[in-house]
């Protein structure tokens, strides 16, 4: 047993678990889950489990390889969004492989995060100077959908009355089936259009908004500046999706009067993965910040007034406004937006400049020598993209040099097109009379030789001249040594899971085990594109399919689909295949989405999105779904129900006792239940959403199947749904096979429910959840349950004398996480749930959830992988802290001059001049002695939130902003 | 800085100061304590009617965002562009350099008085 992974994994062993039963009262593990679970829902362990028992550490490894091997690498010339890339080794080595970066949680608390806000503004620098753009975003959650948030931003945005989007016709077919599926779906209608305008009969338009992409799919570069100003003349606004690596040489979306540029960052050395994790991004003009989705990085000022990174206009987002938010998006892409952003630290603007130059000069050898070879060119201006005319010939050309391991693309019997990269600039492999001549050999064709193209692909128009990356962090780190120093100097500034416990209550922010992380960079997943052909990624449509039919059995689901990039995207998923649903049956009035008032405010953003409209449930004393109100909304809305969501066990951490009942009146009323899998990590084993009245539901893999936080992404959300959601899950028309179980009638167009570019989302962190539930086994994923449940119900039970635990359900028992009510305590002392966040920094901790789901508490959710010397040394600290609030309402310390009001404290602020202050340096850093080995420094004291959305800088401030 | 006693209250924490046909309106002290440091504010442009009842504008603070909503029927006669450059003062000086709009009303709903108003956030 002793090399069994669950040991690994689970932080409490049996004696450890002994003593803590023995504080909560239980005598089992398997007694207090099953007193805490209701007994409605509990089920007994499969007979016939598709789970295979644990495997080893080198087991599971070792059939990795096997499915590894059985994808093939060959060169990628396909294109679409997706080139391969060198990943400079210093990244991958410190970012991509290091826990300091990986482990680490999206930036709420800042003082913690300084290094990868830092990173972050990098990014945002870098897309806003590339894409000539005034303010960027800190990652979409890939090109295809940050197309979308343009289009909706554009509509938000235009005070055009019309309900009409211009989409290029020579846009990415993958961003076109998303537009088509998420415009449908909020009734906006979108007018195809070749863009082949005369520049100056530019003709009548009634738009709110037109999307072009920049360079085309079919490689043309060309000047949009005529049809964005007729666009914005009319009152409409311009999205352009432009190629970062062609911006720095062509003129920036900026300079051509765009409103909103998007993109990704996937070809600054980020592997394709098949498809993904990878960064989009989208930057605006001045004047539309506010109307930007997702994550913001923002330079404010800390107490000492020294510069300070934080999340800006954090009133945009969906936590905080709901069915208001500018989008669902939540977790982004943040792991791939610092390799992005590093990427071009490290290779500078020269450095960039160099790779587009080497990749526009292959491009336009092989055009030379295919006008050579007497064949037509699709566009005589491209950059990286070269369509060849092949009437006839296409699908046989594209077989030959599949033969001869370069995979291209074909459109029709006619054309073929090549995209050249920075990973195919090598000199013994495909260099462009190595390709003419494969092609000359398809066609019969002899190829001349050689010589140095003269003429420009680029119009002389569309050259840049304007400056990009000129801040000094584009231009310091050049050798390696400095680029590892830095990327440990920021990474020594953060608090990431191995500094210690990130009881981020509604997170589970749990081990995210180096042998999970292993094949992620293996390069039968890295080096793969998306749409490359079925025959080559059969190891990755079996780990697929594989994954799919293990997470359909733990939930209690017939069909998974792993596209979703994040738990917001499943959420959207799943409730657009609820719309479909309905609409299949000619339920088109079923509209109205049921959300009770403690959910995630990203579910009501979600539902907006699906074209539902929300009505809120109001929530009980104990926290529970009210079901007075709740059979009140139902009655009111008997002919409109569409869906009501909850999520199980609740936000408020409780195994709600009546869950049952809720699912019973609402599928008694024609509803479908939505069950949202953020809790999920509190089930497995015991209860599973479709056998207690589930309909759909997402999982967050970045959760419960151990997908590590990346800082605020990347995040799986696969949605899974009873067999008669099946048909309406995600589909992709790019897809080398359909993986999906019970898709039913064939007839049915499930290819149009395309929620993400890729096929399959973002398979190149799968591995990581796969090998998870291999190791686990079933009974493995059932005791990390059991730890988690006790773990949350030793904090509660060890605190409680302290904090009160606001909700419990069963037997007073809460689920894998405790709200801690601070309210009281600020009543009494005048400390807030700040103060307290603020000093567990002090103490060495990330601070657990603030202030969600109810104000002025704490929520706590310890997981399973913390051992009980870490749990303790969190409850000490909270003890501790609850008697530093007690001095200061004893009159011990001033209310304005104490150690919580003050925390976090930095090395300098201790030790830098004169101590004023009514507590001493001993207490302000030293609280408890156990933390003289083991201190962590904040890099900033308390960050001022307002000023820094008072006064918005998102981009890189200037050096002297640091000088003291 | 107006006398809170002899403002007009609603329900939604917005004081109301009458001037012959102007109501000027503002957030209570309450209402911007409890929103937290404001640090956007959209406010409808003049000459804009309004209803009573009504969305008219947002106050957004670090941490959520309250709804201005118009207490009377009629017409935006001044917006404070002082507050839009500086929203601030919505915290600092509520009653006072905090108001919000100016608007000319055909006729006075039924509003709180102070006493009424003290009642309902139990100050």
């Amino acid at each position: 047993m002793a090399d069994l992974f669950a040991s690994r994994h689970i932080g409490t062993d049996s004696v450890a678990q002994l003593e803590m039963l023995s504080a909560v009262g239980y005598d089992t593990v398997e007694e207090l889950v099953l007193a805490a679970v209701p007994e409605s829902i509990q089920v007994e362990p499969l007979q016939n489990s598709t789970i295979p028992d644990a495997a080893t550490e080198r087991e599971a490894l070792a059939e990795l390889r096997e499915l590894a091997s059985r994808n093939t690498v060959r060169t990628s010339m396909i294109g679409l969004g997706y080139y391969d890339t060198i990943t400079p080794a210093v990244i991958k080595r410190n970012v991509l492989e290091n826990p300091s970066w990986y482990t680490a949680y999206t930036p709420y608390q800042p003082e913690i995060s300084q290094g990868r806000l830092e990173a972050l503004i990098n990014f945002q620098t870098m897309v806003s100077d590339l894409t000539g753009m005034t303010t960027a975003n800190a990652s979409m959650l890939d090109e295809g959908t940050a197309v979308v948030e343009g289009m909706l931003l554009a509509r938000r945005a235009s005070k055009s009355p019309s309900n009409v989007f211009l989409v290029d016709a020579d846009a990415l077919p993958q961003t076109k089936a998303l537009l088509a599926n998420r415009a449908q779906a909020v009734g906006i209608e979108l007018h195809e259009t070749p863009y082949d305008l005369d520049p100056d009969d530019v003709p009548d338009l009634d738009v709110f908004g037109a999307f072009i992409q920049y360079p085309g799919a079919s490689g043309r570069v060309w000047d949009p500046s005529k049809v964005i100003s007729a666009v914005k003349a009319q009152g409409g606004l311009a999205v352009v999706a432009a190629d970062l690596l062609a911006l720095t040489l062509l003129k920036s979306p900026g300079e051509l009067g765009a409103d909103v540029a998007v993109g990704t960052s996937q070809r600054f050395g980020v592997p394709m993965g098949f498809g993904g994790p990878h960064a989009g991004f989208m930057a605006v003009r001045a004047g539309l910040e506010r109307q930007l989705p997702g994550r913001l990085v923002g330079v404010s000022q800390d107490a000492a007034g020294h510069p300070a990174y934080r999340l800006s206009l954090q009133a945009r987002e969906q936590h905080i406004r709901r069915e208001k938010a500018t989008s669902n998006i939540c977790t982004a892409q943040v792991l791939l937006a610092v390799m992005a952003s590093m990427y071009a630290v490290y290779h500078g603007p020269q450095g960039l400049r160099q790779i587009a130059n080497e990749v526009n000069s292959d491009a336009q050898g092989f055009a030379d020598l295919v006008e050579k070879m007497g064949l037509e060119l699709v566009s005589d201006s491209y950059f990286d993209t070269v369509g060849v005319r092949v009437p006839g010939n296409a699908v046989k050309v594209r077989e030959r040099f599949q033969a001869a391991d370069i995979l291209v693309r074909s459109e029709g019997d006619d054309v073929v097109y090549f995209a050249f990269d920075e990973a195919g600039h090598d000199p013994w492999g495909r260099t462009p009379s190595v390709l003419a001549e494969t092609l000359g050999a398809a066609l019969g064709v002899a190829v001349p030789k050689e010589e140095k193209a003269e003429s420009s692909s680029i119009p002389s128009g569309l050259s840049r001249t304007s400056e990009y990356l000129t801040h000094p962090v584009f231009n310091t780190h050049r050798s390696e040594t400095a680029m590892m120093r830095y990327l440990k100097y920021l990474a020594d500034k953060d608090y990431a899971l191995d500094r210690g416990m990130i009881p981020l209550g509604s997170c589970t922010m749990k081990l995210n085990a180096a042998t999970e992380m292993e094949s992620v960079t293996w390069p039968e997943f890295g080096s793969i594109h998306p749409f490359a052909p079925e025959g080559d990624v059969e190891g990755y449509l079996e780990l697929i399919e594989q994954l799919q039919t293990w997470l359909a059995e733990v939930t209690g689901y017939d069909s998974v689909s792993l596209q979703p990039n994040a738990g917001s995207q499943g959420e959207l998923a799943g409730l657009l295949a609820i719309r479909g649903y309905h609409h299949s049956r000619g339920d088109v009035n079923r509209s109205t989405c049921l959300i009770p008032s403690s959910a995630h405010g990203t579910n009501a953003a979600s539902a907006v999105l699906a074209g539902m409209k929300v009505v809120v449930v109001a929530t009980n004393e104990l926290g529970n779904v009210d079901l007075d109100d709740l059979r009140a909304k139902i009655a009111e809305h008997a002919d409109d129900l569409a869906a009501l969501m909850i999520t199980y066990p609740s936000t408020h951490g409780v195994y709600e006792h009546e869950v049952r009942d809720i699912t019973d009146a609402v599928h008694a009323a024609g509803g479908q239940v939505y069950v949202d899998g953020a809790n999920l990590n509190a089930l497995l084993g015991y209860a599973r959403f479709g056998d207690f009245g589930g309909d759909v539901s997402h999982l967050n893999l970045h959760k419960t199947f151990c997908i590590p936080h990346g800082g605020g992404g990347p995040g799986v959300g696969p949605v899974a749904a009873k067999a008669h959601l099946a048909p309406f899950l995600p589909g992709h028309p790019m897809a080398q096979r359909d993986t999906i179980a019970h898709r039913g009638d064939a007839e049915l167009p499930w290819h149009r429910n395309i929620v993400s570019a890729a096929p399959y989302g973002s398979p190149s962190i799968l591995p990581i959840s796969w090998a998870y539930v291999r190791m686990m086994g079933a009974d493995g994923l059932k005791a990390a349950t059991g730890a988690a449940v006790l773990a949350a119900n030793y904090v509660a039970a060890r605190l409680r004398d302290y904090y009160p635990v606001l909700y419990a359900g069963d037997n007073g028992l809460v689920a894998h996480e405790c709200i801690l009510d601070l309210r009281p305590l600020t009543a009494a002392t005048g400390v807030t749930v700040d103060d307290v966040a603020k000093r567990l920094i002090d103490y060495g901790f990330h601070a657990p959830t603030m202030s969600f789901p109810v104000a002025g508490t704490l929520m706590v959710e310890p997981t399973e992988s913390e051992d009980l010397p870490e749990i303790d040394r969190f409850i000490d600290a909270m003890i501790a802290i609850k008697a530093e609030a007690d001095a200061v309402a004893a009159g011990r310390w001033p209310a304005d001059d104490n150690p919580l009001v003050h925390a976090p404290h930095t090395a300098q602020a201790v030790i830098v001049g004169e101590w004023e202050h009514a507590y001493s340096r001993e207490e302000a850093v030293y609280p408890i002695r156990a933390l003289i080995r083991t201190k962590y420094w904040p890099p900033v004291r308390r960050i001022d939130q307002a000023y820094g959305d008072r006064n918005l800088v998102c981009a890189c401030p200037p050096i002297e902003a640091f000088a003291e | 800085m107006a006398d809170k006693t002899t403002l007009k209250y609603t329900a939604e924490h917005e004081w109301v100061l009458v001037d012959g046909t102007t109501a000027t309106v503002g957030i209570t002290a309450y209402a911007a304590e409890k929103l937290g440091d404001v640090v956007f504010v959209d406010l409808p442009d003049v000459g804009a009617t309004v209803a009573e009842g009504k969305v008219v504008g947002e106050i957004e603070s670090t941490k959520s965002v309250g709804e201005l909503f118009a207490p009377v029927n009629g017409t935006v006669l001044e917006a404070n562009d002082a507050v839009v450059a500086s929203p601030e003062l919505v915290n600092t000086d509520p009653f006072g350099e905090g108001w919000l709009i100016k608007v000319e009303f055909e006729s006075l709903p039924e509003l709180m008085s102070f006493d009424e108003y003290s009642k309902l956030v139990g100050e």
